[in-house]
């Protein structure tokens, strides 16, 4: 296999080589003898749900159009898809309670190496929660808001507090089609029922409650994990950092980190610069030690503390690959298990450290709360140790992508106009006089069925050229700063309007916003864009659409199933869609669902088509908000000017 | 590109900060801490800084933790590559330029040099900003050009002045281009400065630019009702209701740069004559946030376009330029071709309604000899009739619309015009003479206002203006017969003949939460409206600020609590202000917008009151100047013990009639006591107070400065008050 179809970075490309060479696998090899891949699995059509199955529905009409119970296509095609959106949301979701677990011990005393980083951000979330704030000091404040946020996992009545941030006009959508989520296990859980044998067998009923499910995702259990883990660890705000191979060091003490959540690879950023630790490394010979990030864990690194990426998800082998990784820590959520085979190969110390997340064969350092600061503390030595036994040549490419991360909301909301007058008034401003056209959200994972980075940047380019201003989140967002796509000089590769404006703030054209739980920034950006006004009363008014040509997990459906119910227009491979496109199912998610809830699914496996395709719906959206018309500029009379708010 | 603008307002807020900390250690290290620090006679202490933080800067001790804020505001410099997002960080700066802008003329009153110095007035104290800042809210001023720097000759600055006169903007000045500056250049070119011709010069510094800044934020605070620290309802209150701009002209300096960022957060944009770098994308200032490289023929037209500024400009068909930015200007004996009236010469003007068969419109002539047949420095008699017909015209209308010619004559330049009825006095300069104003162009300035102005009720406007002296004279004998009539109408009236009052929401926008109840005995407290005039408006404009209120049944009629006043107010008040009392300033007393010509205050231990007009700067006795209670009385709140009122108010036998009337005031300053002195005796012998012997036993500043010394007045006088209950 030639390395350069496989990956579009030339880093991965001279690792793959490397490989190759030394005959040591990869994802890559594993897929190539997997193929042919089961056609009914990838198109949705095989039922593996009851034992009566497997059964598998012919989409060729010439073999058996039911299962054993009677399960039609769609019924069938309906149930994986709920199901991948139900494991989606668990996995996010889970995330999100794992992290107000800790937010709650932390606030009760019982995690002393946690805090509060961003009290401006605790008190907002009080505040917007009807939690009283007078008189509390910040622990008493954090342990109710802790509560109040740990039982909307699992409450037995009423909605979803941080869904009532969505617009009024898209509570609305939701009420009336019975969808509001409710606490966010319940949505899980009666996903899986619905969807055992014999219980739903309609397939718009099935895929209505996955938007439920979704959307106790999206507004639901990632947004807490989100916006607890600014207050304990900060919120980002822009900093720079280095994204590629190239950031591993190979006169240091390479620890990477790898997974999701912050609450360990914190302690260990904390646990590396503990002046103890690096005199021990230097003991061992080595200059110092380098902390990278890989996959999400990564993208929450770099934006709290501008700690390097060493790549994405596909990047994980070709990281151990250099040889130059002494120690890989990893927690929870795409981690390959054939890394526990890879680092035979190497030097490499591999260890898990959640509870919920072993593998056979590997260390496991259990990550306590209690105790964190000492745990990480353990694992650096580990890695110091393995640092000692480092015997062979090192091979760490050279490249490596500049990059400025960080756009929370409130970035957003600050770069815009400062202290004083902060909003997303310009931003709205500058979509209505079309400098900008819309706004693109391009995420998620990095499949080896698609030439790696190539699917996202591609896309990311051609949106940019188009004025389209884009945020990025996970694995995306790496692919993008390999290639410099995060950097305000990049505003060079886009059309002229978001040129300007990019020039005019001092940003990228693509805006690093986070990891995948933070695609619920995107969700809270699309609330205040509708909030801040011009551009329609609901989300599904605004002229944004969303991307993901290279997904891997079943988080992924489960996001572009709640940017879908949220009112937006998601663009993912026909490839990798495993929705049968002749089915009922694929007309309603392409089509019929935006009669609904305003979005809608569409498949595109070519980055320049799909591009052509968000741009289309970008403007079609802008025609119905009439901002395509050009208005005279108005001039304000001292009448006008009475009827502005102040406020 | 942006970036480097961002980067030069980032240095220049950088430099300006330690200006600003150099010169508040040296006025530490000569004065103290504990010296005082204001610009004189305002309130609102440092007001952009106190807008913007909340922060009471009354001596230099409390300038310390302004400089932290400074500080903590101040972004690190922008990078060349991979730089942070700086639009934010730039507005910061900008920010803080300001706030150490504000330090800087604020030490100098310490330690000078003095800001007020030859042409340069520094910071413009309550007075100006009561009169002026309520032209800025209500429209009459659409908002101002801060100008730094100068123009490249004194023609282009004097050029550049006249237009922005001519759209009515006021223009504030600030710094130097070279040693050159627009108000220097200006005074060259024999151009009249000062607040009258909306033509200010704050300062030579580029420091002396917050002064127009401040201003704006103390007409925010004070008409806008806004609390200090309310930083983003202030700035959006100017980006919505002032419309300011900056033109930058010359070479622009990174502490320019630093204190047009600080003009940006205020949605107020800048339009440079020279080449520097362009922000167009809008989002902060309404539209575009520098433009430059801009003509300077282009530059206030260009400018009004980036602001997004709709400027009426009344076409009036005379010689010489019309605006409301020459109302203030002064024709001196020299510089005067001929005057009318003021006790020299018999002068007058009377509108009357005449049947619209008699009336030609637009037909001005002039009877008698035209004001080329005397010779410069001349006088003449003048009697303007104006004859107006309409279907919709009433007598009631014809004082209301006659008021507007004093206005208007005063509106063209090089035209004086004071005083009504038949005590007026006119000047024309001998510069509208020599571009060929004459007699007939009154005629036309009155034609073109009144139809402007008065469209739904007139049809037709006919001028006759009379300068042979037997022809004014028997002019005035029915004009005065006319007037008497209107005065006895009004004079007669008292509240309880009328079963309906006017509202007056004209400064609501303003003042969200304020409405004002007009009945005949309790005039507006502006001065500018009573009960004629609100019921003229309401019939001229049926949609607008002036609503009949019925009175309904009375709560409480000693008070003035009418329930159906009280369900308008409470319906006007957005629900605040649940009972208002029409003769009371201790139960429910009526709110203020903030426009009041007095404040009225209890001096408890007296057993009366204390009024202040507008006019009067100094301390008095209730322990405010007029500056600080008007703060207090301001915004539409109800204090109890203090009210803003009218000076006709004072003489009304309905001034605060339900707390012991008249007889509570104890204290006023002289000027007001001159003023109004042969009402004030009046009301005293009606009340058998004894007439001018009364006066004598109301303390002023001459006798009384605290409340204990206008006690011991009072009571060495015998005042009533002294015998009177206590007020609360």
């Amino acid at each position: 296999m030639d390395p350069k179809r496989l990956s579009c970075d030339p880093a991965a490309q001279a690792m793959l080589a490397l490989m190759a060479e030394a005959g040591i696998e990869t994802a890559w090899d594993r897929l190539e003898a997997q193929e042919p891949q089961c056609g009914f699995g990838q198109l949705g059509l095989c039922c593996r749900i009851c034992n009566m199955g497997p059964c598998r529905v012919d989409p060729f009409g010439d073999g058996p159009q039911r299962g054993v119970c009677g399960a039609d296509a769609d019924t069938i095609i309906a149930r994986n898809f709920a199901r991948m959106v139900a494991a989606g949301a668990a996995a996010h979701s889970d995330h999100g309670r794992g992290v107000a677990h800790a937010f709650l011990a932390m606030a009760r005393g019982e995690a002393p190496d946690y805090g509060i980083k961003d009290r401006a951000k605790l008190l907002a979330l009080a505040k917007e929660l009807d939690i009283q704030i007078d008189g509390q000091d910040d622990k008493a404040i954090a342990q109710e808001l802790g509560e109040l946020l740990l039982a909307e996992f699992g409450k037995p009545h009423g909605t979803q507090r941080m869904a009532e941030r969505a617009p009024e006009t898209r509570k609305a959508v939701w009420k009336n089609l019975g969808i509001l989520p409710r606490a966010i296990d319940q949505e899980i859980v009666e996903t899986l029922h619905r969807t055992t044998m014999g219980v739903d067998q309609d397939y718009k009923s099935i895929l209505r409650h996955a938007s439920r499910c979704a959307l106790g995702d999206g507004w639901g259990g990632s947004m807490i994990g989100t916006e607890l883990q600014d207050v304990m660890f900060g919120t980002p705000r822009p900093r720079k950092g280095e994204i590629n191979l190239g950031v591993l060091k190979e006169d240091e003490v390479n620890l990477v980190v790898h997974g999701h959540e912050p609450l360990l690879s914190e302690m260990v950023a904390a646990a590396a610069a503990d002046p103890a630790l690096v005199a021990e490394a230097r003991k061992a010979g080595a200059a110092g030690i380098n902390v990278a990030g890989i996959c999400c864990t990564a993208n929450e690194l770099m934006m709290r503390h501008g700690i390097p990426m060493a790549g994405n998800f596909l990047s994980q082998e070709l990281a151990v690959a250099t040889g130059a990784v002494d120690l890989m820590c990893v927690d929870i959520q795409c981690i390959m298990q054939g890394l526990a085979d890879l680092v035979e190969h190497y030097h490499t110390k591999l260890i898990t450290t959640s509870e919920k997340a072993r593998m056979q064969g590997v260390e496991h350092v259990p990550m306590d709360e209690a105790r964190a600061l000492e745990v990480a503390r353990t694992i650096v030595r580990k890695a110091i140790e393995a640092y000692g036994r480092r015997r062979h040549e090192v091979h760490i490419p050279r490249e490596k992508g500049e990059a400025v991360v960080g756009f929370s909301h409130e970035t957003i909301n600050y770069m815009l106009g400062g202290r004083f007058r902060a909003s997303y008034r310009p931003l709205n401003d500058n979509i209505i006089n079309g400098r900008i056209r819309g706004v693109a959200g391009v995420v998620g994972c990095t499949n080896p069925k698609v030439r790696h980075d190539a699917g996202h940047t591609g896309l990311v380019r051609e949106l940019i050229r188009r004025d389209i201003l884009v945020v990025t989140t996970g694995c995306s967002q790496i692919a993008c700063g390999k290639q410099g796509l995060l950097t305000p000089e990049a505003a060079a590769e886009a059309g002229p309007g978001l040129r300007e404006v990019c020039e005019a703030v001092g940003i990228p054209p693509v805006l690093a916003v986070g990891s995948c739980v933070d695609n619920s920034r995107i969700l809270v950006a699309c609330a205040e864009m509708v909030r801040e006004g011009g551009l329609g009363d609901d989300i599904a008014d605004l002229p944004v659409a969303g991307a993901c040509l290279e997904h891997i997990t079943e988080k992924a459906i489960s996001i572009g199933q709640y940017f879908v119910a949220s009112g937006l227009l998601v663009v993912f491979a026909e490839q990798l869609f495993p929705v049968w496109s002749e089915s009922q199912v694929a007309r309603y998610l392409f089509d019929e669902i935006a009669e609904e809830l305003g979005g809608r699914w569409a498949v595109e496996d070519d980055p320049v088509k799909a591009a052509e395709l968000m741009a289309a719906h970008i403007e079609a959206k802008r025609d119905a908000l009439g901002i395509n018309q050009t208005h005279e500029r108005k001039l304000y009379s001292m009448e006008d000017r009475q009827r502005l708010a102040v406020e | 590109m942006s970036r480097e603008i961002a980067a030069a307002a980032i240095r220049g807020a950088h430099n300006l900060a330690r200006q600003a900390e150099d010169k508040l250690a040296r006025a530490v290290a000569e004065k103290g801490e504990t010296a005082a620090v204001e610009f004189p006679n305002t309130g609102y202490y440092l007001p952009v800084i106190y807008a913007m933080t909340g922060h009471k800067v009354e001596t230099l001790a409390d300038l310390g933790p302004v400089m932290d804020r400074i500080r903590d505001l101040l972004p690190p410099p922008v990078e060349a590559h991979h730089w942070l997002p700086y639009l934010g960080p730039t507005l910061d700066a900008g920010m803080a330029a300001l706030f150490a802008e504000e330090i800087i003329e604020a030490c100098k009153y310490v330690i000078g040099p003095n800001p007020v110095d030859g042409l340069w007035l520094g910071a413009a104290d309550d007075v100006i900003l009561r009169e002026r800042g309520i032209q800025f809210v209500d429209g009459t001023a659409p908002g101002f050009a801060a100008i730094v720097g100068a123009a490249p000759d004194v023609e282009t600055a004097v050029r550049i002045a006249r237009q922005c006169q001519e759209r009515s903007l006021y223009v504030f000045m600030a710094a130097h281009d070279h040693g050159t500056s627009f108000a220097e250049q200006l005074a060259e070119g024999g151009v009249q400065l000062g607040w009258d011709t909306r033509l200010v010069p704050f300062g030579r510094d580029i420091s002396a630019a917050v002064y127009a800044l401040g201003f704006a934020v103390r007409a925010a605070m004070s008409f806008g009702g806004i609390d200090g620290g309310r930083f983003r309802r202030n700035l959006m209150y100017n980006k919505n209701r002032v419309f300011a701009f900056v033109l930058a002209m010359g070479e622009v300096t990174d502490e320019w740069y630093a204190t047009a960022a600080g003009a940006i957060n205020f949605g107020f944009p800048t339009i440079a004559d020279s080449d520097i770098p362009q922000i167009l994308p809008t989002g902060v200032c309404t539209y575009e946030h520098v433009v430059s490289n801009v003509p300077h023929a282009q530059m206030v037209e260009k400018a009004i376009e980036v602001r997004g500024l709709k400027i009426k400009v009344a076409e009036v068909p005379i010689p010489v330029a019309f605006s409301p930015a020459f109302e203030g200007e002064r024709i001196r004996k020299d510089d005067m071709h001929v005057e009318f009236g003021g006790q020299r010469t018999p002068a007058l003007e009377w509108l009357t309604t005449r049947p619209s068969g008699e009336v030609e419109d637009g037909k001005v002539t002039v009877v008698g000899p035209d004001i080329d047949t005397v010779e410069p420095g001349g006088r003449m008699p003048l009697g303007i009739l104006v004859e107006v017909a309409g279907r919709a015209m009433q007598d009631d209308f014809e004082p209301v619309c006659e008021r507007q010619i004093h206005t208007y004559a005063n509106h063209a330049q090089g035209l004086f015009h004071m005083g009504q009825r038949d005590i007026i006095w006119v000047r024309i300069g001998k510069e509208a003479y020599a571009k060929g104003f004459r007699l007939e162009h009154i005629g036309k300035i009155i034609h073109a206002t009144l139809h402007d102005d008065f469209s739904n009720i007139l049809d037709k406007v006919q001028v006759t203006l009379f300068t042979g002296e037997a022809d004014v004279k028997r002019l005035a004998e029915q004009a005065v017969a006319v007037y008497r009539a209107r005065d006895a109408r009004l004079a007669g009236l008292v509240d309880e003949d009328v079963d309906t009052f006017y509202s007056c929401s004209l400064c609501q926008s303003f003042a969200p939460n304020h409405i004002c109840i007009i009945t005949p005995q309790h005039p507006g407290l502006c001065g500018a409206y009573n009960w004629l005039d609100g019921r003229a408006a309401y019939q001229i404009n049926p949609a607008g600020p002036n609503q009949p209120v019925a009175k309904g049944a009375a709560v409480d009629a000693a008070l003035g609590q009418w329930e159906k006043v009280n369900q308008f107010v409470a319906e006007a008040s957005n629900g605040t202000i649940e009972r208002m009392s029409a003769y009371s300033m201790i139960v429910d007393p009526m709110t203020s917008c903030g426009c009041f010509e007095c404040i009225s205050a209890v001096l408890p231990s007296t057993g009366g009151i204390m009024i202040v007009p507008r006019e009067y700067p100094e301390m008095t006795p209730c322990g405010m100047k007029f500056s600080t209670a008007a703060g207090t009385v301001g915004g539409g709140r109800q204090t109890p013990g203090f009210f803003g009122h009218s000076r006709q108010y004072i003489l009304s036998p309905k001034f605060i009639s339900a707390d012991g009337g008249f007889a509570r005031l104890v204290w006023m300053p002289t000027l007001l006591k001159e003023a109004l002195r042969d009402g004030l005796v009046r009301r005293a012998e009606e009340l058998g107070l004894g007439g001018e012997a009364h006066l004598d036993k109301i303390a002023d500043e001459t006798t009384a400065a605290t409340e204990e010394e206008v006690l011991e007045h009072i009571t060495k006088a015998g005042h009533p008050a002294v015998e009177m209950a206590p007020m609360f």
